[in-house]
């Protein structure tokens, strides 16, 4: 039972990292209904930026200032050269588009910062509480629930943003009605720069944390994909399903490799996350917390 | 040519047909039905349900409660397609056309429940499945002669302006040769020649193929004239039923136009 | 002035609705198809051409990937293109056929080749059946998903399943020697005129079945569904066809790929990466065009040749050795900007532009 606990508080806590890689995509979702391909590589991006940076010496804080710059600037040009051409364009070639731009920033950052794995020390220890260990007996990375308090951090900061401040209420309008945003004159380019920045800032933080783990390397931009099942389960509009599609995804394919994974051969969390996905779209296709449609004609 | 109006038995019996989606009432209790060689309208304000009827009609919505009855055979749930096949065939509101097809394409999905040939004689497309394209070919190119647009065959259907857009969608119905033609709005929008070039089409239809049509529209001059009988519809209920001139002088379907003096 | 249909009058529909309906689109067809089938071979067995061109390299290294990669667009294109399903999961079918192709030559004695292609096409129609089936409820991007959800697992499953690849390590498997018919196919020349063959034949049927009311009821589903349906179009039925003749395409692309062109393969050669690279070939060369799938698969096929080939006569020329990993980065780069660029200038692609090309040659030289 006690190995159970493990494996499921190990599993979330990388659901932590899912929850946050899912909530930049709903976020630019939200503002411009692009599903966002490329976060798995702005995440890969901004965090190579920021190794980048301190490889050539820079201070931390300051590599982290340079890097959120690279993803204002990353905003801008996105913005410029590929939303807004595209604009009143089908989803799925906007989706299309930003398999297109994950290639083209995969490419520029390996080609300015080169391919190889670096590592990321942000200062905390990636070792087991002492105080839990002794107690329980269960093994939890400190790292892990110090990366969980930022990545809450976050989503409050967020929370904040939206409810709080004049941008973050026209961001939530743009999301409710385009139409009626823009006739009460609010510029909608202006804001998907604002969203896609503010996306940039979530993959930094997400980079930072998962490159630290693990190491700042290509394999970042595979997150994008585990996203995919997170939001199918929580739903593309929903900040609360982001985050809580990326708990049940990190958890059960950390319960189904250890549980189910001896019998058929082990690495099943490649596909397993997508079979649950797929199973729970059959049953709900709206996600855990949308809203289902009607099809008028 | 003229096979002659004869109106005849019902050929569509529409039965206490109550819809709702969550809890917004569309349709209550509608009862009706279509004669063969009738044409039919429906009219009523916006939201009156006009549409939902449409779609229950030909199988996109299905009724929480009644029952619809084809050619005498009573159905509950018919999917859309079912419906096509046997025999109903309709137009849109907003048109519903295939945009990335020519207007000859077009018109020939509208025969495609009657080809037979499978994918593989299709892929060789030698015997049978040629000759059967052939065939359908020379059934639309009918169509298209007696709709009058044989110099757009060949042009994408999102380069036509409206009007032609709404021909070309009436064309892949009457490819079907249904028996029942369901027209929703065929005139919305139009200038009056346009008008009065569909309205020409609409009785030429009726007359000389001999489809029963059921009809929504909002211009009161065309339904006056071409329909055989009116149903009103309002807030989802039937609140007359009869020749133009009995409902014209209906005092409840006044009230549902003009709005009632409390 | 000589690309002109002036004076070709049609007075049959069968005419009209001929492959080729313009006599010099026939001429032209039949002169590139001489000089594929036997102005190509003949040239590369003349000594004194020979002795200038790298035959074998054009073949095994240019030509046969090409046509190996029109025929996996050709499938994706079927499905993504024409009945307007996405896909992400192109090279987890192509993977399906040429481990299907695999198996059916090792355990079947005596078992002809073709017929393991067909039969390698079969099994990947079947497995496109079954994760086909989610997009009879969901649409669009949920359904890239559970393709996506077919790429994983049946990577995995080729990697975990030893029978699959006879126990091999990490599944790699040696495709056996290629005999059709008795004859060894056993020269870059000889590999290339049966996967000429065999495209040209799967194009062909390809074609036919877009024009006709398979290919109707595909774009039909793919403009507007619930229209289609109203049409009388059976959503299953269709949606379902797509799948299967699409996979099925793939599959015997796999088969190809691993017995004429790779000769060894492994399953992590199916990765996501390969079908992106499907998908870039539709959209570059022409999403719902038979043409666009081949100009696309060039395209992509010679682009990172052409990056490669430039990149080593600057080095000569300069004397300078770039740095690793450049050209491959610059490639992914220029991949990622020119799928944005056409979906932004010409979503239609490279097939478009040759259409518009040729609508300008029938006013040439008068334009009014």
């Amino acid at each position: 039972m006690q190995f159970f606990f493990e494996v499921l508080i190990g599993g979330l806590l990388a659901g932590v990292m899912y929850s946050l890689v899912a909530l930049g995509f709903v976020l630019i979702y939200k503002a411009s209904g692009v599903f966002n391909f490329a976060q798995g590589a702005m995440v890969f991006f901004a965090a190579l930026t920021t190794v980048g940076f301190i490889s050539m010496g820079a201070p931390f804080w300051l590599a982290v200032a340079l890097a959120l710059l690279a993803m204002a600037a990353l905003a801008f040009f996105t913005e410029r050269l590929v939303l807004r051409p595209l604009v009143n364009q089908p989803q799925i070639t906007l989706f299309m588009a930003t398999i297109g731009l994950a290639f083209f920033i995969e490419g520029i950052a390996q080609l300015t910062w080169g391919a190889q794995v670096h590592a990321l020390d942000l200062g905390i220890a990636d070792e087991p509480i002492e105080w839990l260990m002794g107690n329980t007996g269960m093994n939890i990375s400190k790292f892990d629930l110090v990366a969980s308090g930022i990545a809450a951090a976050l989503v409050a900061v967020l929370a904040v943003f939206f409810n709080k401040t004049r941008t973050g209420r026209a961001l939530r309008a743009v999301a409710d009605d385009h139409q009626a945003a823009l006739a009460v004159g609010i510029s909608l380019h202006r804001i998907w720069v604002i969203v896609w920045m503010v996306a940039g800032f979530v993959a930094l933080v997400t980079g930072l944390l998962w490159g630290a783990r693990n190491g700042v390397q290509f394999a970042l931009t595979f997150l994008a994909l585990k996203a995919l099942p997170v939001l199918i389960l929580g739903g593309f509009e929903s900040i609360a399903g982001a985050i809580v599609g990326g708990l049940i995804v990190g958890a059960s394919e950390k319960l189904a490799e250890v549980y189910i994974g001896p019998h058929v051969g082990g690495g099943i969390e490649s596909w397993f996350p997508y079979a649950l996905a797929l199973a729970f779209l059959l049953i709900r296709p709206e996600g855990l917390f949308g809203e289902r449609r009607i099809d008028r004609v | 040519m003229t096979a002659g109006r004869k109106i005849g038995r019902p050929i569509l019996e529409i039965d206490g047909v109550s819809l709702a989606f969550g809890g917004v009432v569309a349709l209550q209790g509608v009862s009706f039905d279509v004669r063969e060689h009738e044409i039919r309208a429906i009219i009523g304000p916006n939201g009156a349900g006009k549409s939902s009827m449409l779609n229950v009609i030909n199988g996109v919505y299905h009724p929480q409660q009644g029952t619809v009855a084809f050619k005498g055979r009573r159905r509950r749930n018919v999917d859309p397609h079912e419906a096509a096949q046997q025999g109903i065939a309709r137009t849109f509101q907003n048109i519903a056309l295939f945009r990335g097809m020519t207007v000859l394409d077009n018109i020939m999905t509208g025969r495609n429940l009657k080809m037979k040939s499978n994918f593989l004689q299709q892929a060789v497309y030698w015997g049978a499945a040629k000759r059967e394209e052939l065939e359908h070919r020379a059934k639309v190119e009918a169509v298209i002669d007696f709709l009058e647009i044989q110099h757009i065959r060949k042009t994408p259907v999102g380069r036509l302006p409206y009007g032609l857009q709404k021909r070309v969608e009436l064309a892949r119905a009457l490819a079907a040769e249904p028996e029942l033609l369901l027209l929703d709005e065929p005139m919305a929008g139009m200038n009056l020649e346009e008008k009065q070039d569909m309205s020409r089409f609409v009785l030429d239809v009726n007359d000389q193929m001999g489809t029963s049509i059921v009809l929504i529209e909002h211009d009161m001059s065309v339904v006056m004239d071409l329909s055989d009988r009116v149903v009103v519809l309002d807030y989802g209920r039937k609140i007359a039923d009869g020749t133009p001139d009995e409902v014209r002088n209906n005092r409840g379907v006044i009230d549902a136009y003009l709005g009632v003096a409390h | 002035m000589l690309y002109r249909e002036a004076g070709q009058f049609k007075t049959t529909y069968a005419a009209d609705q001929q492959l080729f309906p313009i006599r010099q689109d026939r001429i032209g067809m039949a002169i590139l198809l001489a000089v594929v089938f036997v102005g190509v071979p003949v040239a590369a067995a003349t000594p004194a051409l020979a002795g200038m061109i790298d035959f074998n390299y054009w073949f095994s290294g240019v030509l046969i990937p090409f046509l190996i990669f029109s025929l996996a667009a050709l499938g994706l294109n079927i499905l993504t293109g024409y009945a307007g399903q996405l896909s992400l999961g192109s090279a987890a079918f192509m993977a399906v056929g040429a481990f299907a192709a695999y198996n059916f030559e090792l355990r079947v004695p005596g078992m002809p080749m073709l017929a393991s292609f067909i039969l390698a096409g079969v099994v990947a129609a079947l497995i496109g059946i079954v994760f086909g089936l989610p997009s009879l409820r969901i649409k669009g991007f949920y359904l890239a998903v559970a393709t996506l959800a077919a790429q994983f697992f049946v990577v995995w499953a080729l990697t975990k399943f030893g029978w699959l690849s006879n126990y091999s390590s990490s599944g790699v498997i040696t495709a056996q020697k290629l005999v059709v018919f008795g004859y060894a196919v056993d020269t870059p020349v000889k590999r290339y005129l049966l996967v000429l063959a065999i495209v040209s034949v799967m194009a062909l049927a390809a074609k036919n079945m877009v024009r006709s009311s398979i290919g109707r009821a595909w774009m039909a589903v793919r403009d507007m569904d619930v229209a289609a349906e109203v049409v009388g179009i059976p959503m299953v039925k269709t949606k379902l066809l797509a799948f299967a003749i699409s996979s099925f395409y793939c599959g015997v692309a796999g088969a190809l790929y691993a017995f004429a062109y790779l000769g060894t393969v492994e399953p992590a050669g199916f990765e996501l990466e390969l079908s992106f690279r499907i998908l870039f070939m539709i959209i570059i060369g022409g999403v719902g065009s038979i043409l666009g799938s081949f100009l696309g698969a060039g395209f992509i096929v010679l682009l990172p040749i052409f990056m490669d080939l430039s990149a080593a006569s600057i080095e000569r020329s300069f004397g300078l050795a770039l740095p690793a990993g450049l050209v491959s980065n610059l490639t992914l780069i220029l991949f990622g900007a020119l799928i944005v660029f056409f979906l932004v200038v010409e979503p239609l692609g490279l097939a478009r532009l040759w259409q518009i090309a040729k609508e300008k040659l029938r006013l040439w030289p008068f334009p009014h």
